[in-house]
């Protein structure tokens, strides 16, 4: 069952100035997201990425305003009908810039605030602070103030604090962008935990080929307000011509058997680079021992 | 080698507040006409170091010199001359009016004639691909286009040395791809580059020099090559170099030299021991 269907959904921000013209981001955009499914999309900036995660979860056009036509559909909740405070239950967001939605004193009260916001009674609140910073490896930080917090550990608590609200999908817009190595690698040390041990409905916007190889079931790729393609990501990543059209990167690994396969003749598909290196040892050692 | 330094460190320490020192004692020589990419997490003294080369920031202890002076003695507006620096957020740096007003004023501001200004400006327009917009407001232009717009306005006061921090974060990979073949260019063209970034793919590609920090210490520094060798050392920095070099050395065994750095090198590598065979 699709978790999320977007079907011809066209969106314009409002004009800047009042006499101007709506803003158009979103030319018609169809996807749709499975349960349990880890989706990636990938795109070069200013194709409408971010426009498209807000609409997730009703903040476009609830809160934008301007003009939409077509639907998403979330869970059944069709998102420009359904009150954002509403959606907010079903649906998590986790923004690139972590400290534009951290704004409490303590790591725990960031978490509480959601929950709070529901009327839940103090034990329940308790016990859902207490798991969601056990699921992002924060409950050592409970007192600590967020912005004494590292890159990376802003994010993991922004995360904690959507998942505090039990939501049935998460979605992150480029969670690792402007983090450090450490702080990527724990990001999506926390992602990866969440679509393998709990099954948990993703759609993540990255830039970061290599983890999408090696994390998403699927990867669309959105250009100028559209999803282009939708595909498995070895199919999208061994495709040369479509990724210079879009202007995106492939993993090493993959352009490196686009490479052989050319000089070579060879089919090599790789994306991870235990694939790259057992295929290519085997190619190696092969010829030595026939020689 | 009998190069001379650009710049040259001695035991230089950094404190921001009393405590830990950012910078812990940093000797360092970096050859004219370098290419060195500066690595490390966040934290490590990136941004803190090459603060001291423009003089921004003045060493607690220690001493750096460029181009055989010392910085302590000279003013930011004068080493502004002889060191450009590129802010990490394009819209720190960013004020201008317009594109031309904006890439012009660093060249005013070093008192030279309107003539000299103009002909410097409209050639960095020309270098960055930038005529088209001219004419309008840096701030309406996109990021990859307003990043351009803050390289150019440094590259116009033609500075020898030219520090890029994280040049193309928050840009789509071809607008960093053509960012970055403009900064091959300046290093062709004998500027000294120096730049800092958490891409490990683009160091490899691009840099010359690398220099690895540690909280405040230098880890590595040599040649790009050498260093991305140092699995285990970059390990400690939990630095993991790119997927194409860390393939290589998996297959060690069966051959592949240790020091790819690009896609194309494997290629090679590879090429050359698959054609022995045959």
């Amino acid at each position: 069952m699709a978790v999320i269907r977007i079907e011809d959904f066209f969106y314009a921000y409002p004009p800047l100035l009042p006499e101007g013209q709506p803003i158009e981001v979103l030319h018609g955009v169809n996807l749709s997201v499975e349960r349990g499914e880890f989706l990636a999309i990938m795109g070069p900036t200013g194709v409408g990425k971010t426009t498209l995660c807000l609409s997730m979860n009703g903040l476009v056009p609830q809160a934008t305003g301007g003009v939409a036509r077509g639907h998403v559909v979330v869970l059944g909740h069709d998102t420009r009908t359904t009150p954002v405070a509403e959606l907010a239950t079903r649906v998590g967001i986790v923004y690139q810039d972590p400290e534009s939605q951290l704004f409490c004193p303590t790591v725990e009260e960031e978490v509480a605030f959601g929950p709070e916001n529901l009327g839940l009674d103090p034990a329940e609140i308790a016990e859902r602070v207490s798991w969601a910073l056990q699921v992002v490896g924060m409950e050592a930080y409970r007192q600590r103030s967020p912005s004494h917090l590292s890159g990376g550990q802003k994010q993991r608590l922004a995360i904690a604090a959507s998942l505090a609200m039990l939501p049935k999908v998460l979605i992150l817009d480029e969670p690792t962008a402007g983090l450090d190595p450490v702080g990527q690698a724990e990001v999506f040390g926390v992602i990866e935990r969440l679509c393998r041990e709990r099954r948990m409905t993703i759609v993540m916007v990255s830039q970061d080929a290599e983890r999408i190889a090696r994390f998403a079931d699927r990867l669309a790729i959105m250009w100028q307000g559209r999803i282009v393609r939708v595909d498995a990501p070895p199919r999208i990543f061994t495709d040369q011509a479509f990724l210079e059209e879009v202007g995106l990167a492939a993993p090493q690994v993959s352009e490196l058997a686009v490479a052989l396969n050319r000089r070579w003749g060879t089919g090599y598909r790789f994306t991870l680079l235990e694939e790259a290196e057992e295929a290519l040892r085997r190619d190696l050692r092969g010829g030595q021992i026939s020689s | 080698m009998n190069i001379q330094p650009c710049i040259r460190t001695e035991g230089l320490i950094y404190r921001y507040e009393p405590g830990y020192p950012a910078l812990n004692g940093i000797d360092l020589e970096i050859p004219e006409h370098a290419y060195l990419g500066i690595i490390g997490q966040n934290g490590s003294g990136k941004t803190t170091l090459v603060k001291h080369f423009n003089g921004l920031l003045k060493p607690t202890a220690g001493e750096v010199w460029v181009y055989g002076r010392a910085t302590s003695s000279r003013p930011v507006s004068e080493l502004a001359r002889t060191v450009g620096y590129v802010f990490q957020n394009p819209d720190h740096q960013i004020f201008g009016a317009t594109t031309r007003e904006e890439i012009s004023f660093g060249p005013r501001n070093l008192g030279l004639s309107e003539a000299e200004v103009e002909e410097r400006t409209e050639e960095a327009l020309a270098a960055f691909d930038l005529e088209a917009y001219a004419e309008l407001p840096p701030a309406v232009l996109g990021f990859g286009l307003r990043r351009k717009v803050s390289v150019a306005a440094v590259y116009a006061m033609r500075p020898p040395i030219l520090i890029l921090d994280e040049p193309t974060s928050g840009l789509d990979w071809r607008s960093a791809r053509e960012l970055m073949a403009l900064v091959d260019r300046l290093h062709a063209q004998g500027h000294t580059i120096i730049l800092i970034s958490h891409d490990m793919r683009l160091i490899a590609q691009h840099t010359q020099q690398t220099l690895v920090l540690q909280e405040g210490r230098v880890l590595l520094y040599g040649s790009t090559r050498e260093v991305f060798q140092q699995h285990e050392v970059l390990q400690q920095a939990q630095i993991t170099p790119p997927q194409i070099n860390q393939l290589a050395s998996r297959l060690a065994d069966c051959g592949l030299p240790q020091d790819v750095l690009t896609v194309a090198e494997f290629c090679q590598a590879y090429n050359r021991l698959k054609e022995a065979r045959e």
